[in-house]
């Protein structure tokens, strides 16, 4: 095997363990899900994970970074850089499909796509947001702000039942 | 030591984590549950835009001091310097008031941020610029949910109608500040965003109901300033007493 090659597969097997690390907030997305990671380093010495966050304020990424560290030393990798650049900007567009179904099997309406979302317009009607529990498009909004920086609070028309939305960033 | 992008990105970081603690100060107060979450998840979107900046901020000094023995963190810039050090405008640290106060406060400034934000995020440094194209998206939501709530004040009852009026007199006279620079201001032209932050301010006060005070001539509101320079309102000694004590009463505890 060459050195490309090798370099090639041992970047896969991080990648891999990547796979497993969950956000703590929504435990059902992994950081690939939601496209934290945006490439694995390998040098003679040491790899570096750099990863983006999604909201300025959001305390799970400073646990994100930890939980990359620990799994990746289970896996015997030793020494670990993990570097955190703001640009080129997070955005839910970067959401895996897998992680939006993921997000609506567990109950939270998955980020419909972003241009309907940058609208300033005040009293704007609510968006459409797909109730994740019977699929009803009657839905309406809450509260703008939810249980987490990333999350608006919608209730069904139709099943009645309150939810959490994923929001457009 | 003076060095301007220092002094800009610390007035930036001290702006909003100031703002943010006076916000959290509601955390468990707000007038209805949904309204409580709204305004401390603001406050958390301003405490993460301020620990961009600090950590800026820290990484500057470290680099014009060359391997202090003490590097400044963003911890240390937040948490050890003292009011006089402190840059942030004098809006951001006015006492919350009512819930109307604090929602116009918010207002006025997320409407001043939003403005700012949009021209620092394609200045020349791009650390600076990649912060404001993060935030911008996060100050987008504070603009719309807290003009949402003047208009409804404003335009709601007497008691709130009365209320804002009250709110405006507490507070107009800090929003001159924004649009004056300080020494250090050199990236963004402040002056420049004041024309259209008054258009936008005074659609959403005419449509609340509220007038906005005259600018200029005999019957011009005088307007505050000093805080971009370290000069505040008696207010900031209070809020620094509280997010400061863990560190002046334990130095260097941690979680």
């Amino acid at each position: 095997m060459n050195i490309e090659t090798s370099l090639l597969t041992q970047k896969q097997k991080i990648w891999s363990v990547l796979e497993t690390v969950t956000d703590p907030e929504v435990p059902v997305l992994t950081i690939t899900d939601l496209g934290i990671v945006r490439e694995v380093k390998i040098n003679d010495t040491e790899i570096e994970v750099i990863i983006t966050p999604t909201y300025t304020g959001c305390p799970a990424m400073d646990m994100i970074a930890m939980n990359i560290r620990l799994a990746l030393a289970e896996h015997g990798y030793k020494k670990i850089k993990i570097t955190s650049v703001l640009s080129p900007v997070w955005t839910t567009d970067w959401m895996s499909e897998a992680g939006k179904s993921k997000l609506k099997e567990y109950g939270i309406a998955p980020p419909n796509p972003r241009q309907q979302v940058c609208n300033n317009d005040l009293f704007a009607p609510d968006q459409a947001v797909q109730c994740p529990h019977c699929n009803s498009h009657l839905t309406h909004r809450i509260s703008e702000f939810g249980s987490t920086a990333c999350k608006a609070l919608y209730q069904c028309d139709d099943c009645k039942e309150p939810f959490d939305y994923f929001k457009c960033h | 030591m003076k060095n301007s992008l220092i002094d800009y990105t610390l007035h930036l970081a001290d702006t909003t984590l100031i703002l943010s603690q006076r916000n959290s100060e509601w955390c468990g107060h707000g007038p209805i549950l949904e309204q409580d979450i709204a305004i401390t998840n603001i406050s958390l979107d301003l405490l993460g835009q301020a620990r961009n900046f600090y950590q800026y901020a820290a990484l500057l000094i470290n680099q014009l001091t060359n391997q202090p023995i003490n590097p400044a963190t963003e911890d240390s810039l937040a948490y050890l310097r003292k009011e006089r050090e402190f840059k942030n405008l004098l809006l951001a640290e006015q006492p919350n008031g009512d819930w109307g106060q604090t929602i116009l406060r918010q207002y006025l400034y997320s409407q001043f941020q939003y403005l700012l934000f949009e021209k620092l995020q394609h200045c020349t440094n791009e650390q600076l610029a990649a912060i404001a194209a993060k935030s911008i998206k996060e100050t987008a939501y504070h603009v719309r949910w807290s003009s949402e709530w003047v208009i409804r004040l404003g335009d709601g009852t007497e008691e709130s109608h009365s209320r804002m009026l009250k709110a405006m007199d507490e507070l107009w006279s800090y929003t001159g500040e924004m649009f004056e620079p300080a020494e250090y201001e050199n990236i963004v032209d402040v002056k420049s965003l004041k024309e259209a932050w008054d258009q936008k301010v005074s659609a959403i006060l005419n449509e609340a109901s509220l007038i906005p005070p005259p600018v200029g001539g005999g019957g011009a509101v005088f307007m505050q300033s000093g805080g971009k320079e370290g000069k505040h309102t008696e207010h900031l000694g209070y809020i620094l007493t509280e997010l400061q004590y863990m560190q002046r009463a334990y130095p260097g505890a941690t979680w």
